[in-house]
């Protein structure tokens, strides 16, 4: 659950991105045919080794299992939706999605309802304990899967939870809470304090501010952040290959890999189900990038 | 002290439920595993109590003779000289993966990053087709190229036989396993490198590249006086961050080399995995790893912070 990047970093580029741009570009006109050539060649390059492992495990998708196993490279090969089929009707896929889709979502949930607050906290209040807890923010940053995952498995094992979705859902907001708390602190920093005080001088009080003020206004920082927090949740394996053991209790993460075991692993299944995996991934992530350049850029002082 | 709780009252009530979660989550499975890292807990020796059913079905419960027991520093000295598992083999393969990993993100990621800054056409197509990566869950994309290396069904091997070159064994030699978990983490990674230092570029001041170009700067001046000093907040804190999650990246090593071959590409999280809960699961031993993975980010961090600090920057 490690590789989401937290809101500060990964906020800011796409906002300056649209109000930035016209005023330096103007005066970039004059390049030589040349360097215009070796931009784009090299952008090509790149844009191709990005794109070519998304492809070609599209491409292996479609073909028949028998044209997969086979040495030489072929990039179409009587395509077919034989493998999604069969990926549908004759594993546990369906059963593994609907766990991954019950697991991330309630580890969203949680992990919003948990450190909304305390974001907002964080962001508008100096109290005693606030260093404190902003370095315990970043601490469980480094933690690694390795420090928790025996303790956190020992324990559930002890209060007969292994196997079974909570147990995911507790050891996901080990990483959601305190990322999510990160994340809402910086986007409440973005809203301006002059909506408080205005709040405060028509009588609400902290909570009421927060609830009625900063909330409705927050919306699309708590969508970004629920979005990311659901991606990270979808894509965690360690966790859910160690507590899931029953193939109709596995989420993604643990079932894709029984495809491929050392031995005649099936790629047909695995390039199939990597699509059907990576395709609402992508959506979400496509989504909530425009709703972050749209929210932190229209945000605010509107409301 | 009544008068602080009446002033921060509703900010600590704020906080609260995330530092219960913290607690109750946290810090008592820490706690838990800083422990057991001084234990000889494994799969055999978990229970404290033995039961037994009597006729009639009632259950009698009595100690555990072979209960886990504290075993002080034992874990560490075995784990530090090598006489269980191989920290320092896969302490090394740590170092090698990091680094590489950081560098080619770092690097492929800034250079994206200045050529995507420029205004020319196609600019936002090239900046959507380059993030692509980052949507895909890191798993799937350990698969995916666990299948593109494919010994005998990959991409890589089919174009390398169509040219006439030998088909490589990826898996059965360190370095080249190594190599191919380095190019799926690289792929993984440069999108997240390159939109942070994007965000950085836009930050910094137009007029500074008109001054210098009147001062008749060359290009590589500019970047080297003007670029790379006005990213350095951004580049510290994604360095930072990045190290730290390639050093705990556990799905590519995993699906990727999965250690081949012979356990010789582990890294420590992988290591720590896999003695919890393959084979034998020794938790104990698993502990121990974590407890020192922990102390080495710990350390690293504390340190970089310093230098950046002694440097004149703070973040």
């Amino acid at each position: 659950m490690s590789t989401m990047p937290p809101a500060a970093v990964a906020a800011d580029p796409l906002e300056s991105v649209a109000d930035t741009r016209p005023v330096r570009n103007r005066r970039r006109r004059e390049r030589s045919v040349g360097a215009s050539i070796a931009l784009h060649a090299t952008l090509i390059v790149a844009t191709f080794s990005a794109l070519f492992p998304i492809l070609w495990v599209v491409l292996s998708s479609i073909k028949p299992a028998s044209e997969i196993r086979r040495t030489e490279i072929q990039v179409f090969a009587s395509p077919t939706l034989d493998n999604y089929r069969r990926l549908l009707t004759e594993t546990d896929f369906p059963t593994w999605f609907v766990n991954s889709v019950v697991v991330a979502a309630f580890t969203m949930v949680i992990g919003i309802a948990m450190s909304a607050t305390a974001g907002y906290a964080l962001s508008r209040f100096n109290f005693p304990g606030k260093r404190g807890l902003m370095w315990v923010f970043l601490l469980t940053q480094m933690f690694p899967v390795a420090i928790l995952i025996v303790p956190i498995y020992t324990i559930m094992a002890n209060l007969g939870l292994i196997d079974t979705k909570p147990s995911l859902v507790i050891a996901y907001c080990t990483v959601a809470v305190p990322f999510c708390a990160w994340m809402l602190r910086g986007y409440f920093d973005t809203i301006p304090r002059e909506l408080d005080e205005a709040a405060a001088l028509d009588g609400l009080g902290p909570f009421g501010t927060f609830w009625r003020v900063i909330l409705p206004l927050a919306r699309p920082g708590l969508a970004v952040t629920a979005f990311y927090t659901f991606l990270t949740a979808w894509g965690e394996v360690a966790y859910a290959i160690a507590f899931m053991q029953g193939s109709n209790h596995y989420t993604l993460g643990a079932g894709l890999q029984t495809f491929v075991p050392q031995f005649s692993p099936r790629w047909e299944l695995l390039t199939s189900g990597a699509v059907l995996i990576t395709l609402p991934a992508a959506i979400v992530f496509f989504f909530a990038q425009r709703h972050l350049v749209a929210g932190l850029t229209a945000g605010g002082t509107k409301g | 002290m009544r008068k602080s709780f009446d002033k921060h009252w509703y900010a600590w009530a704020m906080v609260l439920p995330t530092v219960i979660v913290l607690g109750v989550l946290v810090f008592y499975p820490l706690l838990q595993g800083v422990w057991q890292s001084f234990t000889n807990l494994n799969e055999s020796n978990q229970r404290a109590e033995i039961c037994t059913k009597i006729l009639g079905g009632a259950v009698t419960c009595e100690p555990n003779p072979d209960a886990a027991k504290f075993v002080g520093l034992d874990n560490y000295v075995d784990i530090l000289t090598g006489q269980q598992g191989h920290f320092w083999l896969q302490f090394s393969n740590t170092l090698v993966w990091t680094l590489a990993c950081v560098a080619l993100h770092y690097g492929l990621g800034l250079g994206l990053a200045v050529m995507l800054n420029r205004n020319f056409r196609g600019r936002s197509f090239y900046r959507v087709a380059l993030i692509l990566p980052w949507a895909v869950p890191s798993f799937v994309a350990a698969f995916a190229w666990r299948f593109i290396f494919d010994e005998r069904f990959g991409v890589i091997n089919g174009v390398l036989r169509a040219v006439g070159i030998d088909p490589v064994s990826w898996f059965e030699q360190r370095w080249t396993s190594l190599f191919t978990a380095i190019v799926a983490n690289v792929w993984l990674g440069v999108p997240f490198m390159m939109v942070a230092l994007l965000g950085g570029l836009q930050s910094i001041n137009g007029d500074l590249y008109e001054a210098a170009e009147m001062d008749g700067a060359t290009p590589w001046q500019r970047f080297v006086n003007i670029t790379l000093p006005g990213l350095r907040p951004v580049s510290s804190t994604v360095v930072l961050l990045g190290t730290i999650w390639t050093f705990n990246m556990f799905p590519i090593i995993y699906f990727v080399t999965r250690g081949q071959p012979a356990g010789e590409t582990e890294i420590l999280v992988t290591g720590a995995y896999r003695a919890a809960f393959e084979g034998i699961r020794d938790y104990s031993l698993a502990a121990t790893y974590g407890v020192l993975i922990l102390s080495i980010l710990v350390v690293y961090a504390s340190v970089y912070k310093r230098l950046l600090a002694k440097q004149g920057e703070v973040f």
